[in-house]
């Protein structure tokens, strides 16, 4: 088992000769989207607990994970995400509030894939990897560039699907990047019940594709790995599977209580490991990084938290009878009949 | 917004043809493919071999390896990449390979390929089809003949088509694939190589459509995929005892075709459904619960039902004793409170 590989150390410090490390650019750039995630993740927990969402599935921890995952994909990439990766989807551009309106309930999935070319939020999990492994297998039979970075938990990796879409990928030599974020928690349950595995990129080496094992709180080697990846799947090298090391730092959901389970030491080490706090050292260390950047960066956050909240506290526009409009292109003639007695209970009851 | 707008089916110019259910499928495959670029069709053992029951024969010989070919023996594997390739603008034919093989898919289908189109306020509808060969009467294995329409027909989001002729296995394949969503094709087994004339030129009533197969005056058998000619059989041999039923093939279990079934049930005032599949929540009893509340004043009896037994599939040595035939057919016929009326 290879050590997840680093390029800044949990100090800021660079590893080796920094010879692979992106550019200053890059990480600056890079920097701001972590503090923009970070602000995102911790407004929609505030609106957890004001009520105003229903649930949110933190991603605080992750931050890096959830930019790099974004950042390196191009213009007609395809991101599949799961539930707890709205942060990534906000990185690729989508409007937090059209990512939020599934979680305050308003529909279940609140953006245009077709636009965004970003897959709904799937729940069940492993499901998303097969479609995302159609979509690449569909764009390289028409010839198109396009690349699939397809996202799961450590969790996942047990289901039955991520065994078919590693090995469908890997037969079809199809350009996927699957993106195991092992944050080492399946809700409660410790990544020591999912796998005897050492590591879960080990994986990879039975579907026959590269496996990479990568430090998930250190946004360059993300940034590197993930790239790597992702032009290897464009080039015609097929998919690889790519571990983050990381951690859930919060509990699953609002309804989890994480201290039934684990120890706050644990959790206490980790947020040491914090990649925020390790970039922002190495930034500033390297003269990259001034008060007048984080400032602006932490206004950018705030104004991305205010939007959020507005666009959260306004009263979501929810027509019932749209319940039965996209079940099918066309309703049947049963839906249609149900329409119509749902309409005619609403007249009723805005009648009384 | 009542049955599905008329398409047009574009079918090259033919004239009627001898073959097998499983050559018509064959031959909608191919003109389908033919007409459409973004048609491919994949599954286990479909490629060279042409399926287990050859009905892709020859369509990896004639279109290539990237439009007809074999996956990797994972059923949720290939529905669920079918919903990737709909999603990125292919038209994905998919066979499973025998009814209780599909089961392993149907998180897919009933969490994904059912949902999709709602999920996304119809921005990503999933133009595919689900090819099942289903149902019994072949003497298989015990995991080669379910009647396993229920899961499928519950499942908002879903179409459900099940044809009981050659031109309507070739006919609504073809409208199948060209349908903006998905549907499970169910392709009754034991029909695959029973023949018939077919001119393929001559289209046949749009997906939600139902079809009298025979007009009668004093009871309305109504069935659909392999019990259709069941229903036939004993209306033919009630015919001889003096008792003119009508049958009604209902092609597609969803969406359902209230109308001509209510229609054909109103003009007997008694009615009889046929179907293989265990009766107990079945589509079977979905149609009889529908048929009373719909028709409650015109029946003279109670709606039977003749179905399969609630029991796993059985044996080959025990299947007749199973399945619908005529004989249970007509007791359930004689039992419609004849001395009432």
């Amino acid at each position: 088992m290879a050590s997840p590989r680093m390029l800044i150390d949990e100090h800021g410090s660079v590893v080796g000769d920094g010879s692979t490390l992106p550019t200053t650019e890059v990480l600056v750039d890079g920097y701001r989207e972590l503090v923009l995630a970070r602000r995102l993740n911790d407004v929609a927990s505030a609106l957890v607990r004001q009520g105003r969402l229903a649930v949110y599935p933190s991603s605080h921890g992750q931050e890096a994970c959830q930019v790099a995952a974004a950042r390196v994909l191009a213009d007609g990439d395809w991101l599949f995400p799961t539930y707890r990766d709205g942060a990534a989807i906000v990185a690729r551009g989508v409007d937090p509030v059209e990512v939020l309106a599934m979680l305050r309930g308003d529909w279940h999935c609140g953006y245009d894939p077709t636009v965004s070319h970003v897959a709904p939020q799937a729940t069940p999990l492993a499901t998303q990897l097969l479609h995302a492994v159609g979509v690449a297998h569909a764009a390289r039979l028409k010839g198109e560039p396009t690349v699939v970075m397809a996202l799961c938990g450590d969790g996942a990796t047990s289901e039955g699907d991520f065994h078919e879409a590693l090995n469908f990928a890997a037969v079809f030599r199809a350009p996927v990047v699957f993106f195991v974020q092992n944050n080492k928690y399946a809700i409660s349950v410790p990544l020591a019940h999912q796998t005897a595995a050492a590591a879960l990129a080990d994986k990879a080496v039975g579907y026959g594709m590269p496996g990479e094992r990568v430090d998930g709180n250190d946004l360059a080697a993300l940034t590197v790995v993930l790239g790597e990846a992702v032009d290897r799947a464009r080039s015609g090298g097929g998919p690889t599977l790519v571990e983050a090391d990381t951690y859930r730092i919060q509990a699953h959901t609002n309804a989890d209580d994480p201290s039934r389970y684990r120890a706050e030491d644990e959790v206490a080490q980790w947020r040491e490991r914090d990649p925020l706090l390790r970039l922002r050292a190495h930034l500033t260390g390297a003269g990259a990084l001034d008060d007048e950047q984080e400032a602006a960066f932490a206004a950018a956050g705030e104004r991305l938290a205010e939007h959020v909240r507005a666009g959260m506290n306004a009263v979501p526009v929810a027509d019932p009878v749209e319940l039965f409009a996209h079940v099918y292109a066309t309703p049947t003639p049963q839906l249609a009949e149900q329409a119509a007695q749902l309409t005619a209970e609403l007249q009723l009851e805005g009648t009384s | 917004m009542t049955i599905m707008a008329e398409r047009p089916t574009v079918a090259p110019a033919s004239s009627a043809v001898t073959m097998t259910m499983a050559q018509a499928l064959n031959a909608a495959l191919r003109d389908a493919m033919t007409a459409d670029p973004t048609v491919v069709m994949f599954g286990e053992d479909v490629g060279p071999l042409g399926g287990v029951f050859r009905v892709t024969d020859g369509l990896t010989a004639r279109f290539g390896a990237d439009r007809c070919f074999d996956t990797p023996l994972a059923e949720s594997g290939i529905v669920g990449m079918a919903i990737g390739m709909a999603m990125n603008g292919f038209r994905p034919v998919v066979e499973m390979q025998f009814d209780a093989f599909a089961y392993p898919a149907f998180e897919q289908i009933a969490s994904h390929v059912a949902k999709f189109g709602n999920r996304t306020r119809g921005r990503v509808r999933l133009p595919m089809v689900i090819r099942i060969p289903y149902a019994g009467g072949i003497g298989g294995v015990e995991h080669h003949c379910d009647s396993s329409e229920a899961y499928y027909a519950h499942t908002p989001g879903l179409t459900v088509v099940a044809p009981a002729t050659g031109a309507d296995a070739y006919g609504l394949l073809r409208r199948a694939i060209e349908y903006p969503d998905p549907v499970v094709f169910l392709e009754p087994k034991k029909l695959y190589f029973s023949k018939s004339e077919i001119d393929t030129a001559v289209d046949v009533p749009p997906i939600g459509r139902a079809v009298v197969r025979r007009e009668g005056r004093d009871a309305t058998l109504i069935a659909y995929g392999p019990s259709v000619p069941v229903a036939l059989a004993a209306a033919e041999q009630a015919a001889t005892e003096g008792r003119d039923l009508a049958v009604v093939d209902l092609r597609s279990i969803v969406p359902f075709d209230d109308e001509t079934v209510m229609a054909a049930v109103r003009r007997t005032g008694r009615a009889v459904v046929v179907a293989e599949a265990p009766g107990f929540a079945s589509v079977a009893s979905e149609i009889a619960a529908r048929v009373s509340e719909r028709c409650f004043h015109q029946l003279a009896a109670p709606v039977r039902r003749v179905t399969g037994f609630d029991v796993p599939y059985p044996p080959p040595a025990l299947e007749r004793h199973h399945l619908p035939g005529v004989d249970r057919v007509l007791d359930a016929v004689d039992d419609l409170q004849w001395d009432l009326s």
